[in-house]
This record gives C-alpha cells, sequence and structure tokens, in this order.
C-alpha cells in the first residue's frame, strides 16, 4: 500500500527529470525533419511535390498505432496490477493518439484529392484507420461517462484491450472488404523502394513524434494527477468537516 | 489463523475475519488497517456516521468489491482464493431489493432462493417468518417499500448460509417486522450462523460486538502526495 | 450447469412478461427497413442490389438499441450483485445473459429478415445465405453487445455510448455477412464467408464472457 501511495510522488520526480530529455529532442528532429521534408528532400516523380504530405502523413499513422498499443499495455497493467498511474497514462494517451489518428486521416484525405482526385477514398488503409479513430473516441467517452473516475478508468481499460484484440481482425476484414469492393481502382502505395534522402526526414519525423508524445504524455499526466488530487482533497475535507 | 493456532484453539469450525483491510471509494481513503474477526453465534453491529464506509466495508465482506489492500479469510484460507465457495455461504442484503416488478412475490424468492440450492418448502415457511403469507401471486410491482423490504429479507432463511451481511435491514420496517428480523437473527446465531449488521439504529439484539468505522478513518490522507 | 439453465430461465420468463420490450425492436427493424426504399427510390434492381446490406444494417441497429435494457435494470434493483453473489462465475452469468438476448432478440430478427428481404426484392438464390449468416451472426452480435451493455453500466449515456462502442467492433460480422449473401446471388461459393463467421462466433463464445464478467465486476464495484 506503502508503495502504491509513495509512487506518485517518485513519478512526479521521474518526470521532471525526463521532461527535456524528450521536449528538446523532439522539437530539433520535428524542425530538422520538416526542413529535409519541405525543402531538401526530391519530389516524387510521379507524385510531384505533394509526396511531402508523407513526412506527416506515414509517422502520423505509426503513431496511431503505436499510441493505441502503448494505451492497452497500459491499460492491462492497470487492470491486473490496480497500479494507479497505468489508468492514469492510458487516460493521458487517449486524446493524443486520437490527435494523431486524426491528423493521419486529414493529411491522408488532403493527399488523396490530388491523386485520387477525391477526399476520401474507402482504402482499406484508411477504413482501418477510421475504425481505429472510433475505438479512441469510444475509449475516452467511455472514460467521460462515469460520475466516478475510478469506475470510468476500468470500464475504459477493458474497452482498450477488447479493441486491441479486435483492431487486426477488422483490419483482416477491411483489407479483404477492400480488395472485393474496389479492385485496383486505386494507387497503392508499394511503389519501388524509398530513396534514403526521403527515409532520413522520414526517420526524423517519425522520432520526433515519439519523443513528442512521450513529452505530451508526461505532461498530461501530471495535469490529470494534479486534477484528481485537488478532487480527493477537497473530498477528504468534507469528510473530515463533517465527522469533527 | 496464526493467531488461533497460538491460542490452542482447535475445535474452530468457521471463523471470517479480515485483516488490515482498507478501501479507496471516489479517490478518499475511507478506512484502513481494519482488522475484524467473527465466529459462530456471533453477531458484529458496523456503526458509524453517513460516508464513514460501513456498506463499502460489508461490500468487501461481501467480494462485491475488493479491498485496496488487505485480506479477507475463512477458517484459516484467504478467500480470494474461490470466490464462488465464498459467495455460496453468505446472503447479502443491501439497500437494493433485486426485486422484479413483472414477477410475483414467491417467483421473486424463488429465484434467488434456487440459485443457492433452497427447496421449494423453504420459500413457503420464508414468506411466512417475514409475515407475507398470502402475498404470493402479488406481483412485485403492488409492494409497498417495506414489503419489499420483507421479501428481501426473506432470502435469508429460503436458503442456508452461514454468513448474513446486513445493510440497513430495518429500514422501512415497521415494528412488527423489526421483531421479526431481530428473532429470525437470533435463530440464525443459535444454529451456529453469524451475522454482521450495519445500522445506525439500535436494533436491540443482544450480545453483539460494535465496530465503529470512524476509528479506522483515514485523517485526510493524501492519496497523490507528492505531486506538484 | 445449473445455475446457467436457472439464470435462462428467469431471463425468459422475464423477457416473456415483457413481451413488448422484444416485439417493438422487431417493429424498428421493419420501420427502419422500409426507410431505405424511400431514400433510394423504388427502383427493383437498385434494391435488389442494396438487400443484403440493408437487410444486415438495419438489423444490427435494431440489435443496438435492444443492448442497454441487457444489464440495465438488474443493476439498476439490485438483481445484479444477487446474480455475482451466486453460485455461478459471473462468465456463466454473462454467457446466460447473451444467450438469453439471442432467444429474445436475435431469433426474433433472423425471422423478421426474411421478411424484410422479400420488401428488398433479395434474388431466391440469396435466402439461404442470408439465414446462415443470420443465424452464425446474430449471436455473436448478442455476444459482443453484452460487453458493451456491461462496460457502459450506470454511465451518463449509455445507449448512444453503448453503440458508439459496439459498431466498430461488429464491423466484421456486416463485411462477411453480407459478402456471403452477395457472392450467394451471384453464384459464387460461400463456404469461406461462414466459415469466417463460424470462426468469430467461436471466438466470440470464448473470448467475451470473459471481457463481460471484468466489466460486471468493476461495475459493482
Amino acid at each position: 500500500m506503502i508503495q502504491q501511495y509513495a509512487n506518485p510522488a517518485r513519478f512526479n520526480r521521474l518526470a521532471k527529470t525526463l521532461m527535456p530529455w524528450f521536449a528538446w529532442p523532439a522539437g530539433i528532429l520535428i524542425v530538422t525533419g520538416l526542413y529535409f521534408a519541405l525543402f531538401n528532400s526530391p519530389p516524387d516523380y510521379q507524385q510531384g511535390d505533394t509526396v511531402r504530405i508523407m513526412y506527416v502523413h506515414v509517422p502520423a499513422a505509426w503513431m496511431a498505432l503505436f499510441v493505441y498499443t502503448s494505451m492497452a499495455i497500459s491499460s492491462a497493467v492497470g487492470l491486473i496490477w490496480k497500479h494507479p498511474l497505468a489508468h492514469l497514462s492510458a487516460q493521458a494517451a487517449a486524446p493524443i493518439g486520437a490527435c494523431f489518428t486524426f491528423i493521419c486521416l486529414l493529411t491522408g484525405s488532403l493527399w488523396g484529392k490530388p491523386m485520387w482526385g477525391t477526399w476520401w477514398v474507402w482504402d482499406a488503409r484508411l477504413t482501418s484507420v477510421l475504425i481505429l479513430f472510433f475505438l479512441y473516441l469510444g475509449f475516452m467517452a467511455l472514460h467521460n461517462a462515469f460520475d466516478d473516475p475510478a469506475r470510468g478508468e476500468r470500464s475504459a481499460a477493458i474497452l482498450a484491450i477488447i479493441g486491441f484484440i479486435n483492431v487486426p481482425i477488422i483490419k483482416f476484414s477491411v483489407d479483404w472488404w477492400n480488395t472485393l469492393h474496389q479492385p485496383a481502382s486505386v494507387v497503392k502505395m508499394s511503389g519501388p523502394a524509398i530513396h534514403s534522402s526521403m527515409l532520413y526526414p522520414l526517420f526524423m519525423m517519425a522520432i520526433g513524434f515519439t519523443l513528442y508524445f512521450g513529452a505530451l504524455l508526461l505532461l498530461r499526466m501530471k495535469t490529470l494527477m494534479l486534477v484528481r488530487r485537488a478532487c480527493g482533497m477537497s473530498m477528504a475535507q468534507l469528510h473530515q468537516q463533517a465527522a469533527e | 489463523m496464526v493467531k488461533s493456532r497460538q491460542l490452542g484453539q482447535v475445535a474452530v469450525t468457521m471463523r471470517f475475519f479480515g485483516e488490515n483491510l482498507s478501501c479507496i471509494r471516489g479517490e478518499r481513503l475511507v478506512f484502513s488497517e481494519l482488522d475484524f474477526a467473527i465466529e459462530p453465534g456471533a453477531a458484529l453491529v458496523l456503526t458509524g456516521s453517513n460516508g464513514s464506509g460501513k456498506t463499502s466495508l460489508l461490500r468487501v465482506m461481501a467480494g462485491l468489491t475488493r479491498p485496496s489492500a488487505g485480506q479477507l479469510g475463512w477458517q484459516d484460507g484467504p478467500i480470494t482464493d474461490d470466490p464462488e465457495t465464498h459467495h455460496s455461504r453468505l446472503h447479502y442484503v443491501g439497500h437494493l431489493d433485486a426485486l422484479k416488478p413483472v414477477l410475483s412475490v414467491r417467483e421473486n424468492l424463488a429465484t434467488w432462493s434456487h440459485l443457492h440450492g433452497g427447496p421449494d418448502k423453504k420459500i413457503t415457511s420464508a414468506l411466512k417468518k417475514l409475515r407475507l403469507e398470502g402475498f404470493e401471486n402479488i406481483p412485485g410491482r403492488y409492494l409497498s417499500a417495506g414489503q419489499r423490504r420483507r421479501l428481501s429479507l426473506a432470502r435469508l432463511v429460503a436458503s442456508d448460509a452461514p454468513l448474513w451481511l446486513l445493510d440497513e435491514p430495518t429500514i422501512a420496517l415497521d415494528a412488527p417486522s423489526v421483531d421479526a428480523v431481530r428473532s429470525l437473527i437470533a435463530e440464525h446465531r443459535r444454529n451456529g450462523g453469524m451475522a454482521v449488521i450495519a445500522t445506525n439504529v439500535d436494533l436491540g439484539i443482544a450480545d453483539t460486538s460494535e465496530l465503529n468505522l470512524l476509528d479506522f478513518a483515514a485523517a485526510n490522507e493524501d492519496i497523490w502526495e507528492g505531486v506538484t | 450447469m445449473k445455475a446457467l439453465t436457472l439464470i435462462l430461465g428467469r431471463e425468459i420468463r422475464l423477457a416473456l412478461r415483457q413481451i413488448g420490450d422484444s416485439a417493438i425492436i422487431v417493429l424498428f427493424f421493419v420501420l427502419a427497413a422500409v426507410l431505405f426504399p424511400f431514400g433510394v427510390g423504388p427502383e427493383p434492381n437498385m434494391l435488389a442490389r442494396m438487400a443484403p446490406g440493408g437487410v444486415w444494417v438495419t438489423a444490427l441497429l435494431a440489435a443496438m438499441l435492444s443492448f442497454e435494457r441487457l444489464f440495465t435494470p438488474d443493476y439498476e434493483d439490485g438483481s445484479l450483485e444477487q446474480l455475482a453473489l451466486g453460485p455461478a462465475p459471473l462468465e456463466m452469468v454473462a454467457l446466460a445473459k447473451a444467450a438469453a438476448h439471442w432467444l429474445t432478440t436475435g431469433l426474433p430478427l433472423m425471422i423478421a429478415a426474411p421478411l424484410i428481404a422479400v420488401l428488398y426484392r433479395l434474388p431466391d438464390a440469396g435466402y439461404g445465405a442470408l439465414l446462415i449468416t443470420m443465424a452464425l451472426g446474430t449471436p455473436t452480435i448478442s455476444l459482443i453487445g453484452t460487453i458493451g451493455a456491461a462496460l457502459t453500466l450506470g454511465s451518463r449515456r449509455g445507449g448512444v455510448l453503448l453503440s458508439l462502442l459496439v459498431i466498430p467492433l461488429i464491423v466484421p460480422v456486416l463485411i462477411f455477412g453480407t459478402a456471403a449473401i452477395d457472392a450467394a446471388i451471384g453464384g459464387f461459393p460461400v463456404r469461406q464467408h461462414l466459415m469466417l463467421m463460424g470462426g468469430f462466433l467461436l471466438g466470440a463464445l470464448v473470448l467475451t464472457p470473459l471481457a463481460t464478467a471484468a466489466a460486471l465486476c468493476q461495475a459493482l464495484e
């Protein structure tokens, strides 16, 4: 029990130490990555300058999956070991992941307009990401739907794990559905191997996004803890007054 | 368990106890470091003001809520090993009546009694003990608050279980019904049963031990201490 | 096992006493399905083309409406506590609840589905596949729906939230359900689709009671 209570304080110290190590490299990597992506990488021989959307789109898609995975893992840890910080980290990660997913959908749509001539195509990848976006929204909605925050975090944790098991099944079904309904009308990304001048900024952006996620996660966890602490303290005060 | 062996008690057939229990509800440590033990024929009365955690403790005892720390035991083993067995040896009567408005009084009682393996003839006698004879075929929706409460309490005697967990059992009951409940508890204890009763009114039950939840209230303990 | 039949018996007795609850779901199914032709026009080829999807989508929407009542009454009147304190593990309770839901909602929807298909002029070759996919798909939906119902117990916006949670999870059932009917109409083999749907059902049968029990357990805490 003592360990459980001491953890928030220890986390607080850890977060303070780690924060600059996430935030600064994230900023530097994203700025340099963007510079290379926008000015210092070759345009695609087919797609022209629109290919530069890729440097945001692809890392955002990776992050959408990465954040969901991290959410499912912390949810499982929270349920199994009843660790309060695990639930908190899932709660903190969800809106960040949803934002990455939304950015992925938005940039995909912007990319689609010049490439496919339409804002939205029921492409297997886009459709799967759309459903992933709904899973994020469901997690957040469920988290906020209860008067008791502890209830919300446990319910949402179970949902995150179910969603995690379901994502591959959904992905498989959508891929299959897509090939059935849209045979080869879609330009597939699987072109020639990607050139290193495009690969480096892509990786820079991906690592930058990951570190940015780390920094944001720490910040949000701290904020959420303070909110919970304030709520708990005022409740405890009320009960003490009532007891006296 | 260690204690009873040290004391050399060999013939303790049943014992229900909790060690070092604590419970967090709504961001607040409701009680902590709470120990209790109860033996056959005994009754434990839980007291303490509203919000002191009487219901929380009863739900922990029933296994509906997991304690934040500590553990419950039966005889000399922890109950977390086998929750279903623990459930089968207790009756819990909480604030809610678990009655279906579309089922008759008898059907309502039979649902729970059969689930616990109670025989049909016990249902009739249970209804009689709680002064509900003649109501057997009335649908649940026509019952008054007191009658609903009595039907809920009839579960206690419609199937056997050594441990009764009662949350404000006499709420909404008239004087003759309170007497009936009192004699039910007395009979249960005479037969070697145990009862834990959360109440704010004096039920007039003889020879009970009292557990005041306020003695275990955690003084303004800050769960998220150190977060700045 | 005895507990399972007892709980199932109780559920069915309750459903029969409140038969209107099931009837209204089927009524919604029929009404929603009737809306489609008003939206897309009465042209027979168009209707026949969208018949498999139309029947499946409206059946799913109707099922969504039924899930909220699955645990809420028991949760509010304390019956769920008593079920949890019974001799049967919560997984068993979850399974009994899903079975009862299928018998009182899934089965009526399945019986009503061919009638809707007639209104849509589904080609004759599709009826067999429609019934088989419904038989495999509706229990899967009942099982997945019990998770959603258990997760949203006691929440502030139960029904809508439940749909938001469950709809993404049942996309595979919809995809393969309609695809199998389409394949049957086109004269293609449907075995692969049906095997997959059977696989989903088996997977759901094993996994969803665990998830529902976990959700119920913490709803009671």
